[in-house]
C-alpha cells in the first residue's frame, strides 16, 4: 500500500542551522532516501521550493483567483513529499521514524503520513459516464 | 451420554462471559476485520448452543469456537459477496490461513488479546477514540453503557467507534503487538487509556455523583488483564496505583455524598486487601531502574496508604518522589502536588510560595484545585480574607456538584 508522506518544515528553524549542520542534514537525509530506494520502499518524491514561491488558486466570484503564497499561512510549510511503499501503517511509521530529518531538524521538521486513496473505482465509473 | 443438553446453555453462557473476548481477538487476526469477527463470534456461540448437546462438547471448546466462527465468516462473505475485488481478496486471505491447532494454544490466544489491546490503543487514533474502542472491543461494554459513562449521547459514541474502525481498516493499522524497541511508547498509549478510564470513574468530571464504580473497576480489570499478558514494570506500577486509590473509595465521601479530604478520612474504612495487593505491586515495580511515572505515582500513593495517621505521613519522601516525577514529566499539576507536599513538610508559607510561582507563570490559573489549595494554606496561616478570596475563585471554577458543596462548606467555616 502507498503512503504519501508530507514533510513539514519550519523555515525559520532551518535558518538557524549552520552550513555544516545543513550539509549533515542533507547527506543523512539523501543517504536514507537511497536506502529506502534500494529496499523498494521509495515510490517517488520531490522537494519543494520555499512557500514564498507558491501561488494558490481558488474559485472566487465566478472566476479563478490567483493569490501569492501557500494555501495556509503557518510557520510550518510542506518542504517535500515522499511516496512510501509499505505493508501497513505501522510499517510506514517504522520506515519514516528513522528519517534523519526528524532527528536533525531541531524540532522544526515533522512528517504527516496519509494513506493513499484508491481512486480506481471512481475513475472507472467516471469513464463509463463520459462514454 | 455424559453431556446432558440442559447443561449446555449454562456452559456456553459461562464460556461466553469469561472467554468470548479471546475468541473475538483470534477471529480478528484470522479475518482481519472487527465487524466480521464480531458477527463470526456470535455465530460460533449460537452454533455451540445448537450442536454441543447433540454432538458432545469438543475437547478444546475455544479452538472449536474459533474454527467454527471462521467457517461461518467464510459463509457470510460468500453469501454477501458482491464479487468485488476487496471481498474476493478477503476470501482468498481467509482461506489461505487455515486454522492451525498449534496456534490455538493459550499463549497464541493471549497474544491475540494483546494485539487487540494495542490495535485499539494505536497512537494514530485520538485518545477519545482509543478509549471508546478499548471499552467496546476489549471490555465488551455496550456502546450505550460507554456513552452514559462518558456523558455523551449513544449516537456520538457509536460514531466515534465506527470512525475508529474505519481508520483501522482504511489506513491499514495492522493487528499486531509492537516490536520491542517501540514497546515503551506504544505501551504508554495503552496505559494512558486505562488511567483515563480509571480517573473518569474515580473523579467523575461533572455531574451529581463523585464516583462511578463501573469505570474504575473496568480499568482495574483491564489493568489486571494487561498485567498477566505483559508484566512490564509500568503496568505493575499502574495496577498498584489504581488499587491504592481505589482502596480509599469507602472513605472518600460521606453518606450524604460529600467529599472527605485525605487527612480527614476514617482510615479504618480503607480496604486493607487492596492496600496489601497494591503495596506488593509497587514494591515489585520499584525494583526496575529507573522507575517510570506510574510507578512513582504509585509509590506516593503507597506512602499515604502506609501512614496509620495523617501526621505519620512521610512528606519529605513524598516531596522527593514528586521531584523525580517532575524530572520525567514536567507538568504544572505535578508541581502543584509537590507544592502541597512541601507545605505539609515545611509549613504553609513554603507551599504558598511554590503555588504562587506556578500561578504567576499563568499555568493553572483556571484550575479550581490550585485555588482550593491556596485557600487552605491561607486559612492555616490565619489570613482569612485571602483564604475567602481563593475559595471564591475556586467555587467559580469548580464544575462538579460535590466539589462545589465542599467549597461552600469551607467558605461557611471561615465565618464572615
Amino acid at each position: 500500500m502507498k503512503y504519501i508522506c508530507l514533510g513539514y518544515m519550519n523555515e525559520e528553524v532551518w535558518e538557524t542551522l549552520s552550513e555544516s549542520e545543513r550539509q549533515t542534514f542533507m547527506d543523512d537525509c539523501f543517504g536514507y532516501d537511497d536506502e529506502l530506494r534500494q529496499n523498494g520502499h521509495y515510490a517517488g518524491g520531490e522537494g519543494l521550493q520555499e512557500a514564498r514561491n507558491a501561488a494558490t488558486l481558488r474559485w472566487r466570484g465566478g472566476k479563478v483567483s490567483v493569490t501569492d503564497g501557500p494555501f495556509a499561512e503557518s510557520k510550518e510549510q510542506i518542504g517535500g513529499i515522499m511516496i512510501l511503499e509499505a505493508t501497513d501503517l505501522n510499517h510506514a511509521i517504522r520506515l519514516l521514524s528513522k528519517h534523519p530529518s526528524l532527528r536533525l531538524g531541531r524540532g522544526g521538521n515533522s512528517w504527516e503520513i496519509r494513506p493513499a486513496f484508491d481512486l480506481t473505482g471512481f475513475i472507472e465509473d467516471s469513464k463509463r459516464r463520459r462514454e | 451420554m455424559p453431556n446432558i443438553p440442559e447443561h449446555i446453555p449454562q456452559l456456553v453462557g459461562e464460556i461466553y462471559r469469561t472467554r468470548s473476548r479471546l475468541v473475538f481477538a483470534t477471529l480478528i487476526r484470522l479475518l482481519k476485520d472487527f465487524d466480521l469477527a464480531e458477527d463470526a463470534m456470535h455465530d460460533a456461540f449460537k452454533a455451540a448452543l445448537e450442536q454441543w448437546g447433540e454432538k458432545g462438547i469438543p475437547s478444546n471448546p475455544l479452538a472449536w469456537l474459533v474454527s467454527t466462527g471462521r467457517f461461518k465468516a467464510i459463509d457470510r462473505i460468500r453469501r454477501e459477496s458482491r464479487f468485488d475485488s476487496l471481498e474476493q481478496q478477503q476470501i482468498w486471505q481467509t482461506e489461505a490461513t487455515p486454522p492451525d491447532a498449534s496456534r490455538l494454544i493459550d499463549k497464541a490466544i493471549e497474544d491475540d488479546m494483546l494485539r487487540l489491546i494495542f490495535t485499539c490503543c494505536h497512537p494514530a487514533l485520538s485518545l477519545d477514540a482509543r478509549t471508546a474502542m478499548t471499552m467496546r472491543e476489549v471490555c465488551d461494554l455496550t456502546t450505550e453503557a460507554i456513552a452514559s459513562a462518558f456523558l455523551v449521547t449513544p449516537s456520538t459514541m457509536a460514531q466515534r467507534i465506527v470512525r475508529a474502525k474505519a481508520k483501522i481498516r482504511e489506513a491499514k493499522i495492522p493487528f499486531e503487538v509492537p516490536m520491542e524497541h517501540e514497546l515503551p511508547d506504544r505501551l504508554g498509549a495503552v496505559l494512558q487509556v486505562i488511567y483515563l478510564v480509571f480517573n473518569e470513574g474515580y473523579y467523575a468530571s461533572s455531574g451529581e455523583s463523585v464516583t462511578r464504580v463501573d469505570l474504575s473497576s473496568e480499568a482495574i480489570r483491564l489493568g489486571r488483564l494487561l498485567h498477566v499478558l505483559l508484566p512490564d514494570s509500568e503496568v505493575t506500577g499502574l495496577l498498584g496505583l489504581m488499587l491504592l486509590h481505589e482502596s480509599r473509595r469507602p472513605a472518600r465521601t460521606s453518606s450524604k455524598g460529600n467529599i472527605i479530604l485525605l487527612e480527614d478520612q476514617d482510615r479504618s474504612r480503607w480496604d486493607r486487601d487492596m492496600i496489601e495487593e497494591g503495596l506488593t505491586l509497587v514494591e515489585r515495580a520499584f525494583l526496575s531502574k529507573p522507575p517510570g511515572p506510574y510507578t512513582l505515582q504509585a509509590a506516593i500513593a503507597a506512602l499515604h496508604a502506609e501512614a496509620v495517621r495523617p501526621e505519620a505521613t512521610d512528606w519529605a519522601q513524598i516531596t522527593r518522589l514528586y521531584s523525580r516525577l517532575l524530572n520525567i514529566n514536567p507538568s504544572p499539576i505535578i508541581e502543584l502536588n509537590r507544592a502541597i507536599a512541601i507545605a505539609m513538610h515545611k509549613g504553609p508559607e513554603a507551599g504558598l510560595q511554590q503555588i504562587d510561582a506556578i500561578l504567576e507563570r499563568g499555568d493553572l490559573s483556571d484550575y479550581h484545585l490550585a485555588h482550593s489549595a491556596r485557600a487552605e494554606l491561607y486559612r492555616k496561616l490565619g489570613r482569612t480574607n485571602q483564604a475567602r478570596a481563593s475559595w471564591e475563585r475556586a467555587l467559580a471554577l469548580a464544575q462538579q456538584d460535590p466539589e462545589r458543596r465542599f467549597i461552600q462548606r469551607k467558605l461557611g467555616e471561615l465565618g464572615s
